[in-house]
């Protein structure tokens, strides 16, 4: 079942000689249930696509559909409420807010929604369990590690349990374990039925994804290459080449 | 969690932020509750002074061409040998609408006598009231009993007489029982003795030549009880010595003018101090924003978390600075107004107001930095990140 839908995104900034097109006539379905890896260098368009994912970012022109809602035909009051009760977000560099502690982070979704205070509580434990937090919920983000931070960062995102997870770099600023260990929390919400569509620039990030899409000045270059091999390394516990190792070895089949 | 956590946690984070507003609040509320509390102690004490002052209603027969001196004030005269006013009538002042304003009553008997080939002018007064409708008067000796009389200081030297001294005016003899400290104005002239010693000398037993009132007028405007008097006396005419009420309530006002001014100048600029600080907080925390705009939170949500530091901060400069005022006010009081006991009661209406000031001072000063935070676009407050 196609759970996004876009149509001919485009995004452009500036006027002009000096008009960027960021986004180039993009179109793509994502089903429900996928995880969706999106790849390209720096200024591919890659983060610009995610925020017009995430209902923040309006293009020039197309047009975007999510659960047959056209999200910019929505106010931007609507629009917050949408993002509230479909999207969890997990930011690049964590974003989390300084002064308030792990459950207290985690809980930030839940601060506008009405529910019980025991029942927010919760929720949030759920999430922390999820995330493998458990006896870190009051400690400050200074007192945690970076793999700790990006925990609770998709604790915040899956708390409200949105249907679709968008994470831009979530792995950018990890060592090699910790990225595999988030990757692999990733790859369990998905198991667990959540859309997840996730930026990076790591192909062995990407190698957890059912999917791959490529981006190049701001235009798709490739979608849904294939990357079962992948998976079933790493399902496997195996050491994984990296996406470029794989495709030069022909191991990858694409399209 | 919820939007009052976030504010909470978000005050004590930025503790010097928040001091700082609540320094430039609670310098705005302390002023005018220092202000507010001086002008109200010092209304009082000029109320009580004009109190102390004595006569401010002076009730005389009616008659025609009636030009009157008395006291040191231009107020007109008085002929002696007029018609008088019947000394019972007086009591119907007890009746008046504002009978309660009323501090004190005087009747008072005029007449010339003769002392040794000298023309005196001698008045029969209520001593009881005198005390407080003549608080200038400063006695060497005693208050008069029966056949006793005290003489004005210019009296006394014309007349070659002091305390002890024995005179017979009409056949009766009266003994000086006291004299008065120069006062300055005419009652330093008279001879002054009980009020039925003088009705007995002038053979008019139940009248009077005319009565002063005090009338205390904080509550009241003294246009209104001269009217109620006046009503209450058809055969009287009656007059208010108001240039010296006005002329004090007068000052008053301008000093509560300026001193309003003052206040709201004040305010003023402790608004501004929360409208930059909280400006500044704002941009300080795009990217929370940025955060809390990204996961879902409405304009109103955003403006709601600002909303509530502003009023956090605003009641607890309210409070504060109540008290500040107060204290202010005490010192001011001590420093400006010896005569004042510096006695400033608590007042539940200032306080309460002040709290009310400070929390609308700081929720208009928040208002533009809380629609500017709330218009930040998520999108781009994350990417300044």
């Amino acid at each position: 079942m196609v759970y996004i839908l876009a149509d001919n995104l485009t995004k452009t900034f500036g006027e002009g000689e000096i008009m960027v097109k960021a986004i180039d006539g993009i179109s793509f379905q994502i089903e429900e249930g996928e995880f969706v890896a999106v790849m390209g260098e720096s200024g591919a368009g890659k983060s610009t696509l995610l925020g017009m994912m995430g209902a923040m970012n309006a293009p020039t022109s197309g047009s975007l559909m999510v659960d047959d809602i056209d999200i910019y035909r929505l106010t931007q009051e609507q629009r917050a409420d949408f993002r509230r009760e479909f999207l969890g977000f997990v930011f690049q560099s964590f974003h989390l807010v300084p002064y308030l502690t792990v459950m207290e982070n985690i809980m930030l979704p839940l601060a506008i929604i009405k529910r019980s205070k025991k029942n927010k509580q919760e929720m949030a434990e759920a999430a922390m369990n999820q995330v493998g937090l458990s006896g870190k919920a009051h400690r400050l983000p200074n007192q945690i590690s970076g793999g700790e931070k990006e925990r609770v960062a998709v604790a915040r995102a899956i708390v409200n349990e949105p249907p679709v997870l968008l994470a831009d770099e979530p792995t950018g600023n990890l060592d090699t374990k910790t990225s595999q260990d988030i990757m692999e929390l990733l790859l369990r919400l998905n198991d667990n039925g959540m859309t997840i569509v996730m930026v990076t620039h790591s192909p062995d990030c990407a190698g957890y994804a059912r999917r791959i899409m490529r981006l190049a000045d701001g235009k798709l270059m490739d979608d849904n290459i294939k990357l079962r091999s992948l998976k079933r390394w790493q399902r496997n516990k195996e050491p994984f080449p990296s996406l470029n190792q794989a495709l030069a070895a022909g191991s990858l089949p694409t399209g | 969690m919820t939007l009052k956590t976030i504010s909470i946690k978000n005050l004590l984070r930025r503790k010097g932020k928040a001091g700082f507003i609540l320094a430039g609040l609670v310098i705005g509320v302390s002023t005018v509750v220092g202000i507010l509390t001086f002008v109200e102690a010092m209304t009082d004490s000029i109320n009580h002074k004009l109190e102390k002052y004595g006569a401010n209603i002076l009730i005389v027969p009616k008659t025609e061409n009636l030009a009157l001196s008395y006291g040191g004030l231009a107020l007109g005269g008085v002929s002696f040998e007029m018609k008088e006013i019947q000394e019972d009538e007086l009591a119907r002042i007890k009746n008046i609408k504002n009978a309660r304003n009323v501090a004190a009553l005087g009747p008072m008997v005029l007449g010339v006598v003769n002392i040794e080939s000298q023309k005196v002018l001698m008045a029969g007064v209520n001593f009881k009231a005198a005390e407080i409708l003549k608080p200038w008067w400063h006695l060497q000796g005693a208050l008069p009993q029966e056949n006793q009389m005290i003489l004005g200081a210019e009296a006394a030297r014309i007349l070659n007489l002091s305390t002890g001294n024995q005179i017979s005016i009409m056949d009766k003899k009266l003994t000086v029982s006291g004299v008065l400290e120069p006062t300055g104005s005419q009652d330093d002239q008279l001879i002054f003795t009980r009020l039925a010693t003088a009705q007995t000398i002038f053979d008019k037993n139940g009248r009077i030549s005319m009565a002063e009132v005090a009338a205390l007028c904080k509550d009241c405007p003294i246009e209104d009880m001269v009217k109620q008097i006046s009503e209450a006396l058809p055969g009287a005419k009656v007059m208010a010595i108001q240039q010296v009420v006005k002329g004090r309530m007068a000052a008053l006002a301008q000093f509560k003018k300026f001193s309003y001014g003052i206040s709201g100048v004040i305010l003023l600029i402790g608004s501004l101090v929360v409208l930059v600080t909280m400006m500044g907080s704002v941009r300080e925390r795009a990217d929370e924003i940025g955060i809390f705009r990204a996961i879902g939170f409405r304009k109103g949500h955003i403006m709601k978390i600002v909303f509530i530091e502003a009023s956090i901060v605003s009641g607890l400069a309210g409070i504060i600075g109540y008290f500040i005022g107060l204290g202010a006010a005490k010192v001011a009081l001590f420093a400006f107004a010896k005569s004042h006991s510096g006695y400033v009661p608590f007042r539940l209406d200032l306080a309460v107001g002040a709290v009310m000031i400070a929390l609308a001072l700081g929720l208009v000063s928040s208002a533009y930095p809380a629609f500017m935070a709330a218009r930040l676009d998520p999108n781009d407050a994350l990417r300044s990140m």
